[in-house]
């Protein structure tokens, strides 16, 4: 299904919340922008695969999000954040203007990659390459490992938007499950990891 | 049966079981026994061949298993890689137990090995991308402890490895493009570059591999060599699986270069860095950037002795690797830091750790006589044949990681005060340290009692293998 408005809109929808995801301080928000940012990512998708296997990421990605959030609510506050993440940029007006500096870059390459992809239409592009972009300034800014998934669950969402224009195997799709999955796992482990004493299996 | 069942479901269907032993002791002997036979079955067991067992029984071992629309095919022509693969994880499952990381290494190791040769096997074989992410997701927990705050090393590690994964998948996409448009040479630069940037991740090539000294530090240096041993290995056959594939890629006028110029940035950086280090698991880190260096090195001159440089090198790689990770977790376990200023005199200590150590180094660095120096003064030869810039630009490498192995000898035989010798660490770990140096000697010594195994490795690359 391609409604051209719809997708423009899940288009700002995405930039609108990976924005927040970047301004936002509070785990709690933080989750609830990734799982929304799931919707955008299925319905873009959902333009080149069938409605029930872009559905398998929109499933993925909230139960990444719900991984990563009772990982984190059941966490002591006083682990949750790394000792050196203070030597990052956190004023939010740098990162308004990292953000802003991107969406030039994106708004400028965006068009030239439906040449390349044939098939593939500009609100999808521009969504996939914002989610990109913004995960990788995500993972420039951060070594929190709740802030590292993100960046990278981000990314990914980005990738497999434009991946689906080009490949449609249900074994990708599933890999790609099993990849986001995964990286929310890793992400509660390594959330947990030196919370408590625990045997040390050796 | 099939032989994706065996080489992938076995391990795969094993590894929860090894995590029931409550002994480390029995978790490292059952990894090494269970990869140990994979080996010998991939060596002895013909693939798609029918076996008459009785006059009315005959049985075959069908090569192809089917997933989702996909086939996993592992055929006859796999089997000295399965060999070489499942052969070296038995090692270092055996070693695993002296370096006190069994029980996290054996199962963790033993289900990533099963989902990279899955990576090797899978049709098309593009899709080994999104396998290899899956391994690389396992290997955190084996990185990083339970007990430990995640680091820096380990982030990278994550992020890098990540990365690597969209663009390989990208670059798959646009060379089956480029294989039906030649002439378009627009997308072949943009497939090229970014398979090089793929690679470059993946391999962890110049400036990507800061992840490796700061891992290193953080996490058991055995199982960091595992995974460095493991990884790249992987990486190289997926790459060499790319080069086999597309005739266009293999003949490309500037691959070599590109790969000479990589494999020489590697050595030169991997063997200055190491040589101002103070600590020696970030020296071991450092060896490792230098190794993969030599591997790209002898990648680039597959035009003119295909594979036989490049395969030259794996066993004396692994087997130093695996001893200088066992000598480093030895001595982490025993006295904690790696230090330069708290491993003085180590070796009254530790006489025969310190000498894996050492060893490890010099056959590294491809020291005359030991099991490193034969691919290194090969690849260095060809190299020399094309161009002698390079070969100086090389001589600094190893020059540098000279410098860097005199520096630890001369550390661990500096002693404060006098000392008297002792034989210090377990039975296990000076019997199992020992039998490396035995076999790095004997390597260096004897090159050619490898050469059954290395002639028939380039066959599962049926261009490149000539």
């Amino acid at each position: 299904m391609d409604f051209p408005l719809l997708s423009w809109g899940a288009t700002i929808f995405l930039f609108a919340l990976t924005l927040s995801l970047l301004l936002t301080r509070d785990w709690r928000w933080i989750l609830a922008l990734l799982a929304a940012q799931y919707i955008a990512t299925f319905w873009l998708t959902q333009i080149h695969w069938t409605i029930s296997m872009a559905a398998v990421k929109l499933v993925t990605g909230w139960m990444s999000a719900t991984i990563l959030g009772i990982t984190r609510s059941a966490l002591d506050p006083k682990f949750a954040t790394t000792p050196d993440d203070n030597a990052w940029p956190q004023g939010r007006f740098f990162r308004i203007l990292s953000a802003m500096l991107i969406f030039l870059l994106v708004a400028s390459t965006a068009p030239s990659i439906p040449k390349l992809l044939p098939g593939i239409g500009l609100p999808e592009v521009t969504g996939s390459l914002i989610l990109m972009t913004m995960g990788l300034l995500m993972l420039g800014l951060t070594t929190q490992p709740l802030r590292v998934v993100i960046g990278l669950l981000t990314l990914l969402a980005g990738f497999e938007i434009l991946y689906a224009a080009v490949e449609n195997a249900t074994l990708v799709a599933a890999l790609l499950a099993v990849i986001n999955l995964g990286l929310a796992l890793v992400g509660s482990y390594l959330l947990l990891a030196g919370t408590e004493e625990t045997g040390g299996a050796t | 049966m099939n032989a994706p069942l065996i080489w992938i479901g076995i391990p795969l269907i094993l590894s929860p079981f090894l995590w029931l032993p409550r002994r480390a002791n029995v978790t490292a002997f059952l990894g090494g026994i269970i990869a140990l036979f994979l080996a010998l079955l991939a060596w002895f067991l013909p693939i798609d061949t029918p076996l008459r067992i009785s006059a009315t029984l005959s049985f075959k071992l069908a090569d192809s298993f089917e997933i989702l629309g996909r086939q996993i095919i592992i055929s006859p022509a796999d089997q000295p890689l399965l060999t070489l693969i499942y052969g070296l994880a038995a090692l270092w499952f055996f070693g695993s137990s002296a370096a006190g990381v069994a029980r996290r290494l054996v199962p963790i190791g033993m289900s990533i090995i099963a989902l990279l040769v899955a990576s090797l096997s899978v049709q098309p074989f593009l899709y080994a991308a999104l396998i290899i992410q899956t391994a690389i997701l396992i290997a955190i927990p084996l990185l990083s402890p339970p007990e430990k705050k995640p680091g820096r090393g380990i982030i990278r590690f994550l992020i890098y490895q990540t990365l690597a994964m969209p663009f390989l998948l990208f670059s798959g996409w646009l060379m089956a493009g480029v294989e039906s448009n030649p002439g378009d040479l627009e997308l072949l630069t943009q497939a090229a570059t970014l398979l090089a940037l793929g690679f470059a991740f993946l391999l962890a090539v110049f400036p990507l591999y800061t992840w490796i000294p700061l891992l290193m530090e953080e996490a058991s240096p055995y199982a960091v060599g595992f995974i460095l041993w493991l990884l790249p290995s992987i990486a190289f056959f997926f790459a060499l699986g790319f080069l086999d594939r597309y005739a266009w890629l293999r003949e490309f006028d500037q691959l070599p270069d590109v790969l000479r110029s990589a494999g020489i940035l590697m050595i030169v950086t991997g063997g200055i860095w190491a040589a101002f280090q103070r600590h020696l698991g970030r020296m071991m880190g450092y060896a490792t950037v230098f190794n993969i260096g030599f591997s790209l090195l002898a990648l680039s001159l597959f035009q003119d002795y295909q594979l036989s440089a490049f395969f030259l090198f794996i066993v004396p790689q692994s087997l130093a690797l695996l001893i200088w990770s066992l000598s480093l977790s030895v001595l982490t376990l025993r006295e904690g830091s790696l230090l330069f200023k708290s491993r003085q005199g180590d070796i009254y200590r530790y006489p025969i750790i310190v000498l894996g150590l050492i060893f490890a180094h010099f056959s590294t660095l491809g020291l005359p006589l030991l099991a490193g120096f034969p691919p290194i003064l090969a690849a260095w030869g060809g190299v020399a044949e094309k161009t002698l810039l390079s070969a100086f630009w090389v001589a600094v490498g190893v020059a540098s990681l000279l410098t860097g192995a005199v520096r630890t000898l001369a550390v661990m035989v500096m002693s404060p005060e006098k000392e008297n010798w002792t034989l210090n660490g377990s039975w296990l770990q000076n019997i199992l340290i020992g039998v490396g140096i035995f076999f790095i000697l004997l390597f260096g010594l004897f090159p050619q009692l490898m050469s059954p195994l290395l002639t028939k490795l380039p066959f599962a690359f049926s261009y490149l293998g000539g």
